[in-house]
């Protein structure tokens, strides 16, 4: 099963990287699927059953349009702090806790918190992130984590968990 | 058309030498380091414009490649700045 | 009508990256200036492979640009996050005008 689901996404990314449909490319694109997937998929994908959940694929799009929306703020937040004459900046690393178990829903997870505005992740521990901001809002653990993770968790933990 | 992307493209060129400004003044070890990566991606930037200009494609294959290569890179200079062998 | 909206998000682009190339110039300190450069660049080449989209339309140069950006945003956000690990445990102090350091005791 995890042999499949490799081979269909490496055949589906050679495919679009090239473009066309002649029997050669096709040929040589299953040879190298098939090898990708003959070394390498025993180390991903736990559960490959959450790709056939057309579910999943509707909570993914509403997170992709949340995503984007947040990063151009993002971008917009970096260049006041930049341009601004006295930077106005206070930063500092905060620690914060996560209810997610997976491991490709917690990296999902560090990716969008890297994007959002002044955040990056500096280190996941156990079930603990730590984050570093650019500009620490509040020092209370429970007003920070919904700060930051607020937006996102509960969109990944639908379709990635 | 052409005049507007050949100014973008030179202040492309121009970011990227301010990376290498960064590269060589950097007071400390990682500051260098977070200018090669920041170059990578900039470069991939420079890539997409060629692309557009020359109306060739495989251009882009090549800023695939180095978005890749330069990944590795950064994912090495990490490893090595945090002290760790590398196949740990 | 086309080259308008190529030209358009090219210029954005490029415009984020200048952003982020001053604050690779003006910020304090190395997680600082990691942090507003991975940003501001990442987004800026992103919407410059969306003006090539434009450009070609769906053809193959335009699927490679599609390819493209998803590679980069995860490329990108690892590569950061593995530097900033990688500055932490190497020793260099943050600025002076940092508040709170959660993770000192967890790295001892």
């Amino acid at each position: 099963m995890k042999y499949i689901a490799v081979f269909i996404l490496s055949m589906v990314f050679w495919l679009l990287l090239t473009f066309s449909l002649t029997v050669p490319n096709l040929i040589t694109g299953s040879v190298a699927s098939a090898l990708c997937s003959a070394f390498f998929a025993r180390h991903y994908f736990s559960g490959v059953y959450k790709f056939i959940q057309p579910a999943r694929y509707f909570w993914f799009m509403v997170y992709l349009a949340v995503f984007i929306v947040e990063c151009i703020k993002a971008n917009l937040d970096v260049a006041y702090r930049v341009l601004h004459p006295s930077m106005p900046i206070k930063p500092g690393i905060v620690k914060l806790k996560t209810t997610l178990k997976s491991d490709f829903a917690r990296t999902l997870l560090a990716n969008s918190i890297t994007m959002t505005p002044g955040t990056i992740t500096v280190d996941i521990i156990d079930d603990y992130f730590y984050i570093h901001w650019i500009y620490v809002r509040s020092e209370d653990p429970e007003e920070y984590t919904r700060m930051i993770t607020g937006a996102f968790e509960k969109y990944i933990k639908r379709f990635a968990e | 058309m052409s005049d507007w992307l050949s100014i973008l493209l030179y202040i492309q060129i121009g970011l990227s030498a301010v990376c290498l400004y960064r590269i060589i003044a950097g007071p400390t070890i990682p500051d260098r380091m977070v200018g090669i990566d920041i170059f990578g991606i900039l470069v991939v930037g420079i890539c997409a414009i060629i692309a557009i200009q020359t109306e060739r494609s495989f251009i882009l294959d090549i800023g695939i490649a180095w978005i890749i290569l330069s990944f590795i890179g950064t994912l090495t200079l990490a490893k090595y700045l945090s002290g760790k062998k590398l196949n740990e | 009508m086309n080259e308008m909206i190529t030209i358009i998000f090219i210029c954005i682009g490029v415009l984020f990256n200048i952003f982020g190339c001053i604050g690779l110039i003006r910020l304090p300190d190395v997680y600082n200036r990691l942090q507003a450069a991975t940003k501001c660049v990442t987004l800026g080449c992103c919407s410059i492979l969306t003006g090539v989209l434009f450009h070609f339309g769906i053809s193959g140069a335009g699927i490679k640009a599609i390819v493209a950006i998803p590679i980069l945003f995860f490329t990108a956000t690892v590569a950061a996050h593995a530097l900033i690990r990688g500055t932490y445990r190497f020793g260099t102090p943050p600025d002076k005008r940092t508040v709170k350091d959660d993770y000192k005791e967890a790295v001892k």
